[in-house]
């Protein structure tokens, strides 16, 4: 699995919608499952599936499923 | 046994309350991860806990007033896959003077240590909760963040502010089924009290009904039950452990 499935995969279990609804210019708060309390849910599994500890200015940051790449690019993963 | 099959964290776990809940939640079969300042009595008591409970405790060195401690214990607990099921934040520290004698180390060493500390130590457990989207967090009070007292009141400004986290946290996690909850101790028998000067320590006993100091392990029994599924419904709450101490 490359590192778009596994980002996906992980905001789909997070969120609990659908893979075909995760694009890149989804965005916090555009959907009613990604809410303030998912969010918590999807840096969880987003640091477990990518193996990394996400500071929390970059919790604030992780805005959109595009910025969540940009972000995870910080920490060392390639997409 | 209460506990088999958890895993609790305990801040300032090498002495007081948080050395008895240390003891309390390993007989009730919980395993234990143990966070102090000192490392030596951190070795010696997980040493103890696990010859004579066999349950699994790890211990860490550190400073709560460090961010950079706090996540990196809990970034090495994630890199373990470990689910956490509650964390007790018990470090604090005490130090007393009127508001005129109370320098800005003093405020800020208070602040940093009993609500900073807390604070942060809470943003990097969640996390590790999530995965089972369940756990208990208990923070530790004391009655004079309920209460107030004269020559305290940076110290009991610096427990009410964990009053107000536990509320306002316990109802952001709620759906989470996370729980969060307080407990303020009243006059207990730990390093805090010990080397208090007579007449106030007199004065202290003379306030409690009760009529004797509380031992650490009357709060440790609370925050087991706490911590515990038997108060799977509680949460948002702040229980006082005092005696009926009247201050």
């Amino acid at each position: 699995m490359n590192n778009q499935d596994k980002l996906i995969g992980a905001f789909s279990n997070a969120l609990m919608v659908d893979k075909n609804m995760i694009v890149d210019d989804l965005k916090y708060q555009s959907i009613p499952e990604w809410d303030s309390i998912s969010h918590m849910i999807l840096i969880t599994e987003i640091e477990d599936v990518f193996d990394v500890s996400i500071k929390t200015d970059d919790v604030i940051d992780m805005s959109s499923v595009s910025k969540a790449k940009e972000i995870l690019t910080k920490y060392g993963t390639e997409f | 046994m209460l506990l088999k099959g958890k895993t609790i964290v305990i801040t300032g776990a090498s002495r007081g309350i948080g050395l008895a809940c240390a003891t309390i939640f390993a007989e009730h079969g919980s395993d234990l991860i143990l966070l102090a300042r000192d490392q030596d009595r951190l070795k010696d008591l997980s040493s103890q806990l696990v010859d004579k409970y066999g349950i699994k405790a790890s211990w860490f060195k550190v400073d709560v007033t460090s961010v950079d401690q706090i996540q990196a214990v809990f970034k090495e607990l994630r890199s373990q896959k470990l689910s956490l099921d509650a964390i007790v934040n018990n470090a604090g520290i005490m130090i007393d003077a009127t508001l005129q004698m109370t320098t800005p180390d003093i405020v800020s060493r208070i602040y940093q240590t009993n609500v900073f500390g807390s604070i942060y130590t809470t943003q990097a457990a969640v996390k590790l909760m999530l995965r089972k989207r369940k756990g208990s967090i208990v923070n530790i009070s004391s009655i004079i963040g309920t209460n107030g007292n004269s020559g305290q009141s940076i110290y009991g400004s610096s427990k009410s502010a964990i009053i107000g986290f536990t509320k306002s946290l316990s109802k952001e996690l709620a759906s989470l089924n996370i729980r969060v909850n307080a407990i303020a101790p009243g006059f207990i028998d730990t390093d805090m009290t010990s080397g208090m000067d007579a007449k106030f320590y007199d004065k202290n006993l003379a306030s409690i009904a009760m009529k004797r100091i509380g031992k650490p392990e009357d709060v440790a029994k609370v925050v087991l039950f706490l911590v515990s599924d038997l108060s799977e419904y509680v949460t948002g709450q702040t229980i006082g452990v005092d005696g009926g101490m009247i201050i």
